[in-house]
């Protein structure tokens, strides 16, 4: 049996050259031995501290709450405003679900917050460098942060969003049926979209590191290329405003109501798509940032 | 067992750790000891894994940190009492911790009552003192009931009693056969609870010695002396070939003599004293000569007069 050849024994510093268990004393006495036992950490367990650290502050039961409030509160309203206002026949060949879509617009904000909180905030209390040296594999970190926001946004987008269709379905009798992709998109498919938005967010805090930063940069992201688009009279320009309108956030939040801006632009589930790959290259930077930088 | 090899950090030009090499043994508390930005956090901070070095190598029971995979187990570590979230309460703040690296959940309340906050444990860290913040950290600290223990200035904030419950709990660790590395700005407090000392100022590594070899290379001894038949007294010492060395103001000092000798040495020549003392120059002294020449931020000892003087004989030079 052959042992590996050190490169050079004589430079070979006292951990390699000391026998025996590596915590080992150089007197030869042995180290303290914990009666706690040891277990190989995986994912799993940051995903659990992670759920802990979620639902133990109170800005996230302000900002889903604020969200719930938005969503259900402004599309309940909308719907009730529409029913007392709208004469016999107005709503023929409508579908009765894209009343949501007011509740949600504003109910992206809240959800933008909570993603950027989730990790920037840990960098303006210090609570990182703990965090960090409890599991120094930083990348299942951020990987547990984004699973855990993920599922939590979706699930509350979802109930919110299910809630508001279902109202809406039974109070528009006069509307046509909604067909069954469309029950999809404003139920299951925005919710993905807006779970996935504020993933971007959450990536861009952990860029940023800084809470109000990122909320300024989401924020601006959200409703900058409508309000740009807008103001845009200049004739020459009329090629960039179609496009600004079309892949604005606003725009393509009304693609799962069939209430988009513009005729063009992304249809069916191309939102989706689109918000998928600006999450995978912001958290592509994040992970890369998050290995280069000290913490 | 912590290895730290040819440590170096830059930010920029800026070196704040130059080439740093001990190792921390178990059993024993080992004192970190430098001056105010002398880099002692930064180190701190890459044996950790939260910096990461320019160039060199820290070993954890021969392991890089970021290999652990269960650190908490490995490593209890105290940087700053705000490393802590706080809208979170105590309870908490170390359950994610526990979860984070599967340790049981009896265990956080065994520390909370090891640092005495069990009855705040519901309580957000917001509202804590400055010492509930670092029992809280310390909590942190011994929640994976680690071989080796990193106390960043652990006593900062703490009152009199909080000081000395730190000071035993630091003593008794290191019997327990445990590493403990404690890094402070204070000599004195370090000469009541390390055995070993790594000295460093301006990042770079000014002593690495036992706590005794230091007090007894750094320090001088002395006996203080004082009586009304000096003259006497003199020349009894002068004739025993005892060096006495006469301070200002009557006071006489014998350098590594012994009170019991030049007591009896008295006695027998019926020689009145008024004081026999034994003295140890401050640590703080010693501490302080060692570093004088690696202090980043000076304090400039120039008195106000001083430079009025200056800038008056700059005008009457131009007038």
């Amino acid at each position: 049996m052959s042992t590996p050849q050190q490169p050079s024994p004589q430079a070979a510093p006292a951990w390699q050259a000391g026998p025996g268990p590596a915590y080992a004393a150089p007197g030869g006495a042995p180290g303290y031995t914990s009666p706690i036992p040891v277990v190989r950490t995986h994912l799993g367990n940051a995903i659990a501290s992670e759920w802990t650290k979620i639902r133990s502050v109170r800005s996230t039961m302000w900002t889903l709450g604020v969200f719930v409030l938005l969503v259900i509160g402004i599309g309940l309203m909308v719907a009730l405003l529409v029913d007392a206002n709208a004469s016999e026949g107005d709503l023929a060949g409508e579908s009765p679900l894209s009343f949501g879509f007011f509740g949600v617009l504003l109910g992206s904000m809240p959800i933008l917050t909570l993603g950027v909180l989730t990790t920037a905030s840990e960098y303006g209390t210090g609570m990182i460098r703990t965090t960090m040296v409890a599991c120094p594999s930083r990348g299942r970190v951020l990987t547990a942060k984004a699973i855990v926001f993920f599922a939590i946004a979706f699930v509350v987008t979802l109930v919110s969003t299910g809630f508001v269709a279902m109202v809406d379905a039974a109070l528009f009798t006069d509307a046509r049926e909604p067909s069954q992709s469309e029950w999809l998109k404003a139920t299951v498919g925005v919710s993905f979209y807006v779970a996935l938005l504020g993933l971007l967010a959450l990536a861009v805090g952990s860029i940023i590191r800084h809470s109000a930063g990122a909320i300024t940069i989401m924020i601006g992201l959200l409703l900058a290329p409508l309000v740009i688009a807008i103001f845009m009279f200049s004739e020459s320009l009329e090629g960039l405003r179609d496009a600004l309108f079309e892949y604005s956030i606003p725009s393509q939040l009304g693609v799962w109501y069939s209430a988009e801006l513009t005729e063009s632009g992304p249809s069916g589930w191309d939102p989706l798509w689109i918000a998928l790959g600006v999450t995978a290259a912001a958290f592509a930077a994040a992970f890369a940032l998050l290995e280069k930088r000290d913490v | 067992m912590i290895e730290v090899e040819g440590l170096t950090k830059r930010y920029g030009d800026k070196v704040a750790v130059n080439n740093l090499s001990f190792t921390v043994r178990p059993g024993i508390v080992t004192g970190f000891l430098g001056p105010n930005g002398a880099g002692k956090s930064t180190t701190m901070r890459m044996m950790l894994g939260l910096d990461r070095p320019t160039a060199g190598d820290v070993r954890i029971d021969g392991t890089h940190y970021d290999r652990l995979k269960d650190p908490l187990t490995y490593i209890g570590a105290l940087l700053d009492a705000k490393a802590v979230h706080g809208g979170r309460s105590a309870f908490n703040h170390l359950l994610c911790l526990a979860q984070s690296n599967g340790i049981p959940r009896g265990r956080v309340h065994e520390v909370l009552d090891t640092v005495g906050l069990t009855a705040v444990a519901r309580k957000k860290a917001k509202g804590f003192s400055l010492g509930m913040g670092q029992r809280l950290g310390i909590a942190g600290a011994l929640l994976g009931d680690p071989r080796i223990l990193m106390f960043d200035e652990p006593v900062n904030g703490l009152d009199p009693e909080g000081i000395h419950w730190i000071r035993n709990l630091m003593k008794s660790l290191a019997a327990q056969g445990r590493t403990v590395f404690v890094s402070s700005h204070l000599m004195s407090e370090m000469a009541l609870t390390a055995e070993h000392l790594v000295v460093i100022g301006q990042g770079r590594l000014l002593a690495d010695t036992t706590m005794a070899d230091f007090i007894a290379r750094n320090s001088r001894s002395f006996v203080r002396i004082r009586t009304p038949q000096r003259e006497r007294l003199l020349d009894v010492l002068h004739g025993a070939g005892v060096t006495v060395v006469e301070s200002g103001s009557g006071v006489l000092e014998v350098d590594g003599g012994k009170p019991e000798t030049i007591g009896e040495l008295a006695a027998r020549h019926q020689i009145v004293l008024h004081e026999l003392s034994p003295q140890q120059a401050s640590l703080e002294e010693a501490f302080m000569q060692l570093t004088a020449e690696s202090v980043e931020y000076h304090a400039h000892s120039e008195t106000p007069r001083d430079l009025r003087r200056s800038w008056g004989e700059d005008w009457t030079g131009r007038g």
